[in-house]
């Protein structure tokens, strides 16, 4: 009786899980294909199963670039943006001082207004600070723009923890940084993994700021490298088909092994904004 | 000794510096100070960072608007409001604070509705339904840029998957030329959009959803009130902080959107998918003429500012209190 009821709404979520998959799997079939037979024979399976375009990407060096500079930017924004909303947050949670709510507002503001908005003058300032072209450019404004977010989830955290543990940290002789450090930062692991995994998923994906700053192909990210290698390759659809799978890979892993964190973050992150 | 901090630090907003009068007083006084710079000391880095990347750029922006400029060297060209005026007579601009519009309708009247439908189905007991949470959510974890040129070639004319499937279920007459077609572009970039963002809205409902106590609707269960009942009576008015919370965030993302659009039409065929960004964009940096294309960034700056103020003072004042000071669940 029950299943006869959800029968329609059954029948709603397997076309709507179809339209979601489609596309994913679409690319992924014809990424095993030539052009010529993508032409022919756009959704079934390949008449023969062609991993040249795949193994030829991963073959070159310039994806695996691609690959360690988003790494290697995410990582970064990601350690800096932490540590330095920790430390930020840490102050907001526990000192009562003079100019406090003043400051939390600066910085929830900065939740109001969006990347694009301050993209241009930006680069003018990254142009005069000679930080084109340099990892550091798309770093520190990933991180700063980063901060308004992480800062308000972190606060949220750290003021939940019992101000008992304060004092007794205290009474033991501990400095206010010795408390931040030992007890606080374990204490807040959860929290941490949270606003990580936040910041990770944002710098992968950025695009508008490293194709600002990266003329040169040298420090090129993943979201760069598949928009150029689209226009080099237009006329070979399986190819481009075959890159974005590879492109694809890596985040929807990491979504797989941190789904946790990133659902719970951006629920906790949008209750509280 | 060395409690250079307040223990509770629950109570109230700000500590006056006391008057440095009397002689007992000093010591105390001189504590609060060494507390006031401890704590600020902590913020010092975010501050540098924020100041220096975000709010001084904004600032240099609102200078650059009022200058006929290059980008090279600094400003020197006054032109008054010249820039703005111009702005507001460009009919590309003006079209793009149209579509931005038309995308904020659709995406309230649609894709949100939608993305709330999806979120009540997936809340129930179900077969799968962890299946399709996950597959729903999945492209928001995928970049705009990878989005895009993924959709710009099954939405490709003719030969993309899109015509293809209409094609092969007699509907070629809907198939045709998509993003380069003038009238369809939108629509198409809509599309693509819903399916790379309502999971996103859908998690948030969830959340919400799921913070609602289920004696509340098993009580209106017993009164007798049908399932509309219950959905428009009872969840609805509770899902409201985060209704209110994803239509801001939907909105700021119509005002901001760029990626998509770069990568699928760069704002073609043309202008007809042009966004503010891709403007500011198109002057600033192919065009170089920054004086203008800064008075496009003030203007979305200006339009973020007036609709957060207004949403904040009209909309989401009653939820502010317990969105920026409490933490409901631990988040993980």
């Amino acid at each position: 009786m029950k299943t006869v009821r959800n029968l329609p709404l059954h029948a709603v979520l397997v076309v709507v899980g179809a339209v979601m998959v489609v596309p994913l799997l679409y690319a992924v079939l014809s990424g095993f294909k030539s052009t010529d037979e993508l032409s022919r024979n756009a959704f079934g399976f390949p008449e023969r199963w062609l991993t040249g375009n795949y193994t030829d990407i991963l073959g070159s060096g310039a994806f695996w670039r691609l690959l360690g500079n988003s790494t290697l930017i995410a990582v970064a924004t990601t350690v800096l943006v932490v540590a330095v909303s920790a430390l930020a947050s840490f102050s907001f949670a526990r000192f009562a001082f003079r100019g406090r709510e003043v400051l939390f507002t600066l910085f929830t503001m900065g939740l109001m207004f969006p990347f694009a908005v301050a993209a241009l003058p930006l680069f003018l300032l990254l142009r005069s600070l000679g930080l084109l072209d340099n990892p550091l450019g798309v770093i520190l404004p990933q991180a700063a723009f980063g901060l308004p977010m992480t800062i308000i989830i972190l606060r949220a955290f750290f003021r939940q923890i019992p101000g008992e543990l304060e004092e007794a940290a205290t009474l033991d002789g501990c400095s206010a940084f010795g408390f931040f450090w030992r007890v606080l930062l374990p204490m807040a692991r959860p929290a941490l993994g949270t606003v990580s995994v936040l910041a990770v998923v944002t710098s992968w994906n950025n695009f508008m700021l490293p194709l600002l700053v990266f003329t040169d192909s040298k420090w090129w990210t993943l979201p760069l490298g598949v928009a150029q290698f689209q226009g080099e390759y237009s006329a070979q659809y399986a190819r481009v088909f075959a890159y974005l799978v590879l492109a694809m890979v890596p985040a929807l892993a990491f979504y797989s092994v941190a789904e946790r964190q990133l659902v719970g973050g951006l629920a906790a992150g949008a209750t509280k904004g | 000794m060395t409690s250079t901090f307040l223990p509770d630090q629950r109570k109230g907003p700000d500590v006056a510096l006391p008057p440095p009068a009397a002689a007992s007083a000093r010591g105390r006084a001189r504590r609060r100070l060494l507390n006031w710079l401890t704590a600020v000391g902590f913020q010092v880095p975010a501050l540098v960072l924020f100041i220096g990347l975000v709010l001084l750029p904004m600032l240099f922006a609102l200078y650059a608007a009022f200058f006929r400029w290059g980008g090279f060297g600094m400003p020197s060209d006054y032109i008054g409001a010249d820039n703005f005026t111009h702005l507001f007579d460009d009919p590309v601009f003006l079209g793009d604070l149209w579509r931005c519009l038309l995308l904020v309708v659709l995406s309230l009247a649609l894709q949100l509705p939608f993305a709330l439908a999806m979120a009540v189905a997936l809340n129930q007991k179900l077969r799968g339904r962890a299946v399709y949470r996950m597959l729903f959510f999945a492209p928001y974890v995928l970049s705009e840029a990878i989005t895009g040129v993924l959709f710009s070639m099954i939405f490709a004319p003719d030969d993309g998957l899109a015509d293809h499937v209409l094609g092969a279920i007699g509907l070629d007459t809907l198939g045709g030329e998509w993003f380069a077609d003038p009238s369809w572009v939108m629509a198409s970039l809509f599309l693509v959009m819903t399916w790379k963002y309502f999971g996103f809205h859908m998690m948030l409902y969830l959340a919400g959803l799921q913070s609602i106590p289920a004696e509340l609707t098993e009580a209106a269960l017993i009164d007798g009130a049908n399932p509309w009942q219950r959905f428009r009576n009872v969840i609805l008015p509770l899902l409201a902080p985060t209704l209110r919370i994803s239509v801001f965030l939907s909105v700021i993302g119509a005002i901001q959107l760029f990626d998509l659009v770069w990568v699928i039409t760069q704002g073609g065929p043309d202008h007809h998918s042009e966004t503010m960004a891709v403007t500011m964009f198109q002057y600033g940096f192919k065009r170089y003429q920054v004086g203008y294309a800064s008075a496009i960034s003030v203007v979305m700056f200006g339009i973020c500012l007036v609709f957060a103020l207004a949403y904040q003072r009209f909309v989401l004042r009653r939820d502010l209190e317990g969105a920026t000071t409490t933490m409901r669940g631990d988040g993980t």
